[in-house]
Formats: C-alpha cells, structure tokens, sequence
C-alpha cells in the first residue's frame, strides 16, 4: 500500500480499521444485560464454532483508506468479499464493530445526521418505488433532502434529459422501464441533492456500453463540475482503470492493495509484460483460472 | 439569538418540507394503486354491510319479533364497523411504515437520507389520518343509503373528539408494532396482523366486551380502542355530552400522551439494534 499523506482538509472519506462482523458468539442474555460485551476477534482472526451455530464472518475486517477531496476511489473484490458491507457502514446504514469513518472530519459515530446531509448512494438494485414513475420517485428522494418540489422538477428534468432518459417516460411507472433505464433515474436522483460523498455500489452493472458510457461520463462530471468525491465499487475492471483515481483491492473482508490503477499494474509486470488492472485483480484476489490445455492434455 | 431564531426556522421548514415529501409519496402510491383502492373500498363496504344486516334481519332468523330495538342495534353495528376501519386503518398505515418500504426494496435508501425518524413518521402518520378519515366517511355515506339512520339526537361533535383523542393512541401502538418489520423482515409485517386482530377480538367492536371471558375483559378495559368505540357510541346513541364524554377523551389523551414518546423510543433502540445486526437489508 503505498503512503498517501495528504493535508487533513483535503480527505473527504478517512476510514480507520473499521470491521464488522456477523454471528458472533454472544455471551448469554443476563450478562448482556448487565453490560457483557461480544468479544470481538483480533484483525485477520475468527472464534471456532460451536455444534450447530453459524459460522462467524468477518464482512469487513480492520479496513482504512483515505480518499481525497475530488478524487474517484474504486473498491475491487471478488463477489462475498465485503465491498457492499463497506459501502452501508459508511452509509450509516450498518454499525461499525470497531473502528470509525469520518466524512469531511464527522465521525459517523458522533453526529449520523451531519453525515447524511453530506452522502448519496447509488446501490446495484435501483431502489424505487416501482409503481411510481421517475418524477414522483425523484420529488420523493429531493424533499427528504430539502429540495423543493418546483426545484426539484427543473433539476430533474435537466438532469434526465442528459442522461438520454425520453421525456415521455418521466410520467410511466418505473416498473416499465428497463433496468438500465431505471440505473439512469437512480444517479439523476443521486445527483438532485447535489452530495459532496457518493457512494456508488456497482452503478453500471447489467447496463449495455452506451449506457455505461454516458453514465461514467456523468460520473466524471460529477467530480469535475460539482466537486464530487466518489467512491465506487465495480466488478468492471476496464471501467475502474478508466475511472479511478486510486483502487482498492478487498479479498475477504480485508483490504489487499491500495494505489493508483497504473501503479497496481506496474507492481505485477514481469519480463515487460503489461498487465491489465484484471490480473491484478486475480492475482491479489487469489483466483486462478484452470488452463484449459492443462485440463484437456492427456497423462505423459 | 436572531441567528438561532433563523437556524430554528429554517429547520423547522426543512421537517416540514420531509414530513409533506412522505406523505406526497403515499398519495401518489394511492392514484397509482388506486384499483386497490376499488376494491378495498368495495370489501370494506360489503363486509360492513354484512354485519350490520345481521341486526335487520333477527326477526328472520329466529322466526319471533325481537325484543330489542332494531334501529339501535343497526346502530350500534355501523358504529362499530366505521370506528374500527378507521382505527386499524390508522395503526395499520403506521405500523406499515417500515414494511412499505421493505416491500418496495426502499429501505436503505429511505433510512439514509437526512431525516429525523420521528418526521418520518409524522408524514406517515399525518397521512394516514387523512387517509382513514376520507375512505371511512365515504364508507360511511355509502352504508347510509342501505338504512334508515336517525341522527337527531347524536351529539356528532362529541364523537368526533373521542375518535381524535382515539386516533393518537392508535398511533403510538401503531408505531410500536412498526418495531416488528423493522426486527424481523420476513415475518414482521404478518405479526402486526395478528395485534391488529387481538384488538378487533377485545374491544367490543360489534358486541359489549361483558360479553367476553373474563381474562379478555381485563384486557379490553385497557384497549383505546374500547374506550373509542364507548365514546363514539355514547356520543351518537345517547346523545351523551361533552361533559358525559370526558371519561373516554382523557384516558385515551393520557394513552396516547404515555405511549407516543415510548413508541418513538422503542422505534429508535429497533432501529440501532438492526442497524448493528444487519438488518436494515433490502432483501431478507
């Protein structure tokens, strides 16, 4: 991991050694009550089980980075290796068991509400009221942030007439728009309550190539234009080369390498080969393809 | 001071602005489910109707005149059929508040955004009053058309001040059911069916709780929802004044008084313990 000292001002997101675990043994009820606390592991670390009780996880075990002001920050990981369970603890939407993130110097812990002021969350699922169509999804999600319902609609329709959405489907359920289209209304919605943090959880997954072109495009400007900082969690390596400033690699809830895509590439080349940020990816997630000659050669 | 002035202000508009983006949200679910609507409309109706023609039709079925006023009964029935549609509308928009949402797969989002939880509540509940009111008064018009009601001597203001005092108990238990969607995703929202039930059992809906075992009487004397449907019917049967009128309004002032702050203390420890457990999940 390389060192990335920067001056405290210009971190939007620092997270230290943050974990959360699930499953747990729990010390029993009574003692629970009068104040016993769940022991929780050393980092890297997991308790046995007992005989019929579910094996404890580490989604996230002992996690820092810091990510600067108006940077684009991608987090890579294997499917389980705990990107999403990062992406809620900064959300607010899951508790830390150690650790903490601070957003713009707010620690979640001390003031939840300043850091919500500050976050916006595009998650895989588009989370909508399917019946609803995009406006009244998008006047919904403005007010919670305080936009107005006549401000709100300008900004939307702006910002969904850029995002190539037809303005005859402003009005349709979102349940008949397909789900690149409904990806599209997700990040206007993100973008109507202008965050400083936007956390995005897989944005572009299951979105054909225009799709995934316009919506990185946005994403850049979001960065470039509105002094967006974003943090990004992708399977698509192209797309994370392309678009982040620094990568994170996460294998089992613990963070493998953090640099720039170039220096990640740069760390794994041998004999002049270039490798792609993929190979990265497969070599620090510890994956290996099966060679198919290897399997189909016969005995010597 | 003319700066925290400002800063109360604008917060102030702020909840506000969150409370009417709720319950704007929920009006138009309504338009765009509105076949539901139809149809609730309809079972509602036809359901109440089929109470209430019990009274009509004693004299048939037991092949006497009967030895009770018929019109009373009739009464009495439409009575407990109004009351209760609007009070388990109200708890049940309240306690839905979290399952709506996880129906929808909005959970994370909703609980994310910057919003007091209890001017989330506020919008869901604000709606759900209006809402309750508008369907149970056309429900209400509808039933008049099948009987002869007499209404001369109902004290109307009265009643209409027990069942206000009523609907803010219903809230705050309403709020604490909500906890049981929050708590449990897969089973929550069918928990609440069955608090809903226990008090249609208990509190004398359609007949006297003296009625009732007992056990269950000790519990119906403590239901707001008896003490309502009591008041309601004082106020409308007997003509019963605002004075006569107090010995339900205040119990249930004190109920709802006692148990909103509880509720909404309750709703945030749920809301901490899923949060720490995982449980403010999309899916599952």
């Amino acid at each position: 991991m390389s060192a990335r000292h920067r001056p405290a001002e210009q971190q939007a997101l620092v997270v230290e050694g943050i974990s959360k675990f699930f499953h747990l043994p729990q010390p029993p009820l009574w003692k629970r009550m009068l104040g016993a606390r769940v022991e929780l592991p050393a980092p890297g670390e997991l308790p046995a089980t007992g005989e019929g009780e579910k094996a404890p996880v580490a989604a996230v075990d002992h996690v820092s980075f810091t990510i600067e002001r108006g940077e684009i920050f991608g987090v890579l990981g294997p499917n389980g290796s705990g990107k999403s369970t990062l992406i809620r603890l900064i959300s607010t939407l899951l508790t830390a068991d150690r650790g903490c993130a601070k957003i713009f110097g707010i620690d979640i812990r001390d003031d939840e509400m300043g850091v919500k002021q500050l976050i916006s969350r595009v998650s895989v699922d588009a989370a909508f009221f399917k019946k609803l169509s995009p406006m009244e999804n998008l006047l919904y999600g403005a007010r919670l942030y305080g936009v107005t319902g006549s401000e709100a609609r300008v900004k939307a329709y702006e910002i969904m007439g850029r995002l190539g959405l037809k303005r005859a489907t402003y009005t349709e359920p979102m349940e008949e728009m397909s789900r690149g289209m409904q990806q599209k209304v997700a990040i206007a919605r993100a973008f109507l309550t202008s965050p400083i943090l936007l956390l995005l959880d897989e944005p572009t997954t299951g979105l054909d190539p225009r799709s995934k072109r316009e919506v990185r495009a946005f994403i850049e400007e979001l960065r470039d234009a509105h002094d967006a900082t974003i943090l990004i969690t992708t399977h698509d390596m192209e797309e994370a080369d392309l678009l982040c400033d620094c990568v994170s690699v996460i294998h089992e809830g613990r963070l493998v390498a953090t640099d720039t895509p170039a220096a990640l590439k740069r760390s794994i080349a041998t004999n002049g080969e270039q490798p792609t940020l993929e190979d990265v990816f497969m070599r620090l997630t510890g994956e290996k393809l099966v060679d198919r000659d290897a399997v189909e050669a016969p005995p010597a | 001071m003319q700066n925290k002035l400002r800063r109360g202000i604008a917060s102030l508009r702020l909840e506000l602005l969150q409370s009417y983006g709720f319950m704007a949200r929920n009006w138009h679910l309504t338009k765009r489910y509105w076949g539901w609507e139809v149809v609730w409309f309809f079972y509602s109706l036809t359901s109440g109707l089929s109470v209430v023609f019990i009274a009509q039709g004693a004299e048939a079925l037991t092949g006497q005149a009967p030895g009770f006023d018929v019109q009373y009964l009739t009464m009495y029935l439409i009575i407990g059929t109004l009351v209760w549609r609007y009070l388990s509308n109200i708890f049940m928009l309240t306690s839905e508040v979290i399952a709506w949402e996880r129906w929808e797969g909005t959970i994370e989002y909703t609980l994310m955004a910057p919003v007091q939880r209890w001017v989330h509540l506020v919008g869901q509940t604000g709606y759900s009053l209006i809402y309750s009111l508008i369907t149970t008064l056309a429900i209400g018009i509808a039933m008049a058309l099948f009987f002869e009601l007499d209404l001369s001597n109902a004290n109307l203001l009265g009643a209409g001040a027990v069942i206000l005092a009523g609907s803010l108990s219903l809230i705050a238990i309403g709020i604490v059911a909500s906890i049981l969607p929050l708590l449990y995703p897969e089973r929550g929202a069918q928990m609440t069916n069955v608090v809903e039930a226990s008090f249609l059992l208990i509190s004398g809906v359609y007949y006297p709780i003296t009625v009732l075992p007992d056990w269950m009487q000790a519990i119906a004397v403590i239901s707001p929802v008896t003490f309502v449907l009591d008041g309601t019917r004082a106020a409308v049967l007997e003509g019963a004044g605002i004075d006569d009128l107090w010995q339900y309004i205040v119990p249930l002032l004190i109920i709802g008084v006692l148990a909103l702050p509880v509720g909404l203390r309750l709703f945030r420890a749920a809301e901490n313990y899923a949060k720490r457990t995982g449980r403010l999940k999309r899916v599952g």
